[in-house]
């Protein structure tokens, strides 16, 4: 929901690094999305064409890698990938767990030249 | 060539967020950022905290809205100093917004800020804004099931008002099964159970905001 936020600190976060790294270009971006961060990969991808216009991460590609959502329970120490909502322990059925993975939201690499 | 990042997107947020709470730590000014869905009651939970504390506690508070000064109008009738942040489009208040905010607030006067984040159970949780703690209200007649529609808000916060709860003999809302819920993905967070119409709970509730108070 709060794509154009999250698009415009990531180009800022790019523009930045690959200033530091000397770069001419940048021609992909490495995203990490946790499910959890609500944000779409589709909408980043159309304000990213309008945010990095005229920059020198025009034109660059942007891969997503998605994170699920992931809890360790507190009975049983057990990580579970949490689908559709279910949070319940698959091994104990105990109710009550820690997140451990799905709200990521950060740039892991880039590609320049 | 590949150049390593490994950097938060919201990190700029982060750090904007980093430098309120240390101006606010230096004012001994004790934040609460309110977050709930549009129409849940975070003016009124504002306006009555304001009346049940305002002799005790110097208040000021920040409103987000995306739009108009409803909100700062009301909070404004109550005699606390109040800056209104309009959004203009988007669904969250951001640690700059609140910072230019605090400019306009007189710090040095105020021991509770409470801040009306923009009403939206998704987006708030992801920029911290420089708070002491975060608070989520949720109405009874929205349901007793949005703890794992939203579990990033539910498993962040510090407090959890239920609100309007003269309504539950006219909605169905599991009370102690919300609240297990809750501590399914939260063990930390205080639940309390309010009504702003018939001033059920407002005490207790009051009194923990008077007990996270640091001054």
């Amino acid at each position: 929901m709060h794509e154009m936020a999250v698009t415009q600190s990531m180009v800022d976060l790019v523009l930045d690094e690959a200033r530091k790294g000397g770069a001419r270009k940048v021609k992909s971006i490495n995203l990490v999305l946790g499910e959890l961060s609500g944000v779409v990969g589709d909408c980043v991808q159309f304000y990213f064409g309008l945010m990095s216009k005229d920059t020198i991460a025009e034109g660059a590609t942007i891969s997503f890698n998605t994170v699920a959502t992931q809890a360790k329970c507190r009975q049983c120490a057990k990580v579970f990938e949490v689908q559709e909502s279910n949070w319940i322990c698959p091994e104990c059925h105990s109710v009550g767990v820690e997140l451990v993975a799905g709200n990521e939201l950060f740039v892991e690499s880039i590609e320049v030249e | 060539m590949e150049i390593k990042v490994l950097k938060d997107i919201l990190s700029a947020n982060d750090q904007i967020a980093e430098r309120n709470r240390a101006l606010l730590d230096s004012k001994k000014v004790t934040v609460l950022n309110v977050m709930s869905s549009p129409g849940s009651g975070k003016t009124s939970l504002i306006l009555e905290t304001i009346r049940a504390l305002k002799k005790k506690v110097s208040i000021g508070v920040i409103e987000g809205d995306i739009a108009s000064t409803i909100d700062a109008q009301k909070v404004g009738e109550e005699k606390v100093p109040v800056v209104q942040i309009n959004t203009g489009g988007e669904c969250h208040l951001d640690a700059g917004q609140v910072s230019r905010a605090l400019e306009s607030l007189p710090l040095d006067k105020i021991d509770l800020l409470l801040i009306e984040n923009v009403g939206n159970l998704v987006c708030p949780g992801e920029f911290k804004l420089g708070e002491d703690k975060k608070v989520l209200i949720l109405s009874v007649p929205e349901g007793d099931d949005k703890v794992y529609k939203y579990p990033l808000l539910f498993s962040m916060a510090d407090a959890i008002v239920i609100s309007k709860i003269d309504l539950l003999p006219y909605a169905k809302f599991d009370v102690p099964g919300f609240c297990q819920a809750v501590r399914g993905i939260n063990r930390k967070a205080k639940i309390f159970q309010v009504s702003c119409t018939t001033h059920q709970g407002i005490e207790e509730w009051t009194e923990w905001v008077r007990s996270s108070i640091r001054r």
